[in-house]
């Protein structure tokens, strides 16, 4: 899809609609949180896809690609977050797109954070966090094109 | 103190209402005063009857807890076979009554940890079990003629209750006499908690030949823990966790009668697993409304005949999704809390869960501490002493009979689509949840809920230790299964997997192949690949 299919000018936000892609990696079907988090930015008038359940870093870095997104939010509570992010921020750097903001949410240990910041993962939503910050955080990725 | 100066009633005697809105957890509005007037329909004998009598609304036994406290089960898994071992004997040794294992994500999902898709997962939120080897070092020292165990594996329940069994065998302890539960419960995996392999159908037929076998093989054993603990867990509301979870039940006695098998010969070995969330009288009236409601069920709809057909039987655990990330020790008092309502609300077996687990697997600590709080409840508060104590109190009796409401109404709902099976293809339980989810998030947000220490009541502090599993596990357990696999008799592992794709396709019971392949020595992803190859995947369409 092209940026103009979704044009939508307004002072000191982004000329088209940002683009997140919200993604289950690993095995575990908990999907409370992502389907939460998909639906709020949704409304925030964001562009989201949704991958469903048990993608492979493959399969995630692949969809950011094809469908040109902005954000890519993580879902993750099994305990597996090292690995699966260590393996998805390679990914995006080999194929060219460390513009895409990663951030991830769930089960995560206060101590890993700095481990995940220092592999280039943008924020970490812990249980609680409120859907606006998570908004934010993805308003604030995306430059705007035609800055007012 | 200045606060509760502040809540004086005022000069007319009247407190202000100023703290709304008055609703439970699952937002249901909740009058200012119940009197007389909210339990005059209700007749003693018909919808209530003392503990032990049919409808069983104030519990399933006459004496309730003076006869025996319910059991001590806490639910533990994590890292190698060799580690949960020793977390068993610890709690074991300090007055857990049962095992309750926790398997790993692979595991779950019938995965063996060589698969791409493990990666990170093994022995991360459970133990990992790959063949019968890991669960003869998982059992090793602990007899199973002594203890109890329940299983919380549903699509690969078939391979794991098959370990369980040759565990047993090669004790020396006959599978008649192996008692315990195995959760087996798949529709609230499609419904909720997704950790589903196979198409609902056949995930169906799968659970109907277990409840056969263990019907005519295991007396002792619970061949299902039909469960709302993740469909609540998942977001939905106290009505909609009971509606669901009973009419699950309604469609698995319903398959079994449609196989031929009699209800009375294996209603009386199903059993329920609820969860206890934070909102104290919602859940003691959900459990109560449980009781009441399955007991009609099974001898109206299904016109069972034996008593213990008729009643409910459960296992609880406190709320997970209400623990916090933030001042984790707060979580201690919440699941309090809530292992109180359970008890209150008649529970058979209890899980408490550990102030840390908003963050991580728990600690040995915080494991005790949460096995204590159990212990402080049946011998402290003094609440065994008598059975069902909130009964005939107008609000407690008004909110069990509209909670029953709430849930019978979901039974003509789902009914009228053709059953369970049909409503969850259509995604109708699904999307309820999830828009019950998405609702109390925003009420959170607009501080309708408070939550403390999440949005209300915040402070800066500092992170608790927590328990790490090694990626060196993962490493390990590849090892050993490459180890397994280079031993065993390849040609009959060949065979009985074989055996077991036959079956499959045919309509022989699917536990006999897969008790051979297992004794084989098996992988569970092996047999899982084999049904996968005759029965396909399931995939949900990804809809928010």
């Amino acid at each position: 899809m092209t940026a103009s299919a979704t044009d939508e000018t307004r002072a000191g936000k982004p000329s088209r609609k940002v683009r997140v892609l919200i993604a289950k990696p690993g095995l575990d079907g908990h999907d409370r949180g992502a389907k939460v988090v998909a639906r709020a930015l949704r409304d925030a008038g964001m562009e989201v896809v949704y991958t469903g359940l048990r993608q492979s870093a493959e399969q995630i870095v692949a969809a950011a690609a094809q469908e040109d997104v902005d954000v890519v939010g993580l879902s993750i509570l099994s305990g597996a977050h090292l690995p699966i992010c260590r393996k998805v921020m390679e990914l995006l750097r080999e194929k060219g797109m460390e513009g895409v903001r990663v951030f991830v949410g769930g089960i995560i240990p206060t101590q890993d954070i700095p481990e995940l910041k220092s592999m280039g993962v943008a924020e970490v939503f812990l249980p609680g966090s409120s859907t606006r910050d998570v908004i934010r955080l993805v308003e604030s990725s995306v430059v705007p094109l035609d800055p007012h | 103190m200045k606060k509760v100066l502040d809540e004086k009633p005022a000069a007319e005697g009247r407190r202000k209402e100023s703290a709304g809105p008055f609703t439970t957890i699952s937002g249901r509005p909740i009058d200012p005063l119940y009197g007389p007037e909210d339990v005059r329909s209700l007749d003693y004998d018909r919808d209530l009857a003392d503990p032990g009598q049919f409808p069983y609304t104030r519990g399933v036994h006459e004496t309730m807890y003076r006869g025996k406290v319910w059991t001590m089960r806490q639910f533990a898994g994590f890292g190698s076979a060799a580690q949960t071992n020793a977390r068993f004997k610890y709690l074991l040794e300090h007055g857990g009554h049962g095992l309750s294992v926790a398997f790993d994500l692979p595991t779950l999902m019938g995965r063996d940890p060589d698969h791409p898709l493990s990666l990170g997962e093994v022995g991360k939120c459970g133990v990992a079990v790959t063949s019968l080897r890991d669960m003869e070092t998982l059992f090793e020292g602990i007899p199973l003629d002594d203890v109890t165990t329940s299983m919380t594996i549903n699509s690969p329940a078939a391979m794991l209750l098959a370990f369980y069994i040759l565990v047993g065998e090669k004790q020396g302890v006959p599978e008649t006499e192996l008692a315990g539960t195995i959760q087996a419960d798949i529709l609230k995996e499609f419904i909720a908690q997704k950790e589903y392999i196979f198409p609902p159908r056949p995930s169906m037929r799968v659970i109907v030949d277990m409840i056969r076998y263990c019907t005519e093989h295991m007396p002792r054993w619970n061949t299902i823990s039909i469960s709302g603990y993740h469909i609540r867990e998942a977001g939905s509301t106290a009505a909609q966790e009971l509606a669901f979870t009973l009419r699950d039940g309604i469609e698995y006695v319903q398959w079994c009668v449609d196989a031929g098998m009699d209800v009375d010969t294996f209603a009386p070995r199903l059993s329920f697993f609820f969860n206890a969330h934070s909102d104290f009288f919602e859940e003691i009236a959900k459990y109560r409304a449980a009781r009441r409601i399955w007991a009609r069920t099974m001898k109206e709809r299904f016109g069972a005949r034996n008593p213990r057909s008729w009643m409910l039987r459960f296992h609880t655990q406190t709320a997970g999704v209400s623990l916090t990330a933030q001042q984790p020790l707060n979580n201690i008092v919440r699941t309090a809390l809530e292992a109180l309502a359970g008890v209150l609300g008649g529970t058979q077996s209890l899980h408490t869960n550990s102030f840390d687990e908003a963050l991580a697997l728990p600690t040995e600590e915080a494991v005790t501490i949460a096995l204590r709080t159990q212990q402080i409840i049946a011998h402290e508060t003094g609440v065994v002493n008598t059975a069902d104590p909130l009964a005939g109190s107008y609000f407690v009796e008004r909110l069990t009979s509209e909670i029953e409401a709430e849930a019978l109404e979901y039974f003509r709902k789902i009914d009228a689509m053709g059953g369970m099976v049909a409503a969850i293809e259509r995604g109708f339980p699904q999307r309820e949840i999830q828009e019950a989810a998405f609702q109390f998030q925003r009420a959170v947000e607009r501080k309708g809920k408070v939550i403390v220490g999440v949005n209300d009541y915040v402070m800066e502090e500092k992170p608790v230790p927590i328990l790490y599993i090694e990626e060196s596990v993962a490493e390990e357990q590849a090892a050993r299964v490459a180890a397994l696999k280079a031993t065993r008799d390849a040609a009959r592992v060949r065979r009985a997997l074989e055996s077991l794709k036959d079956a499959a396709r045919g309509d022989d019971n699917v536990m006999v192949p897969i008790l051979e392949a297992s004794r084989a020595y098996a992988t569970l992803g092996e047999m899982c690949d084999a049904l996968r190859e005759v029965w396909g995947e399931y995939e949900e369409p990804p809809v928010f």
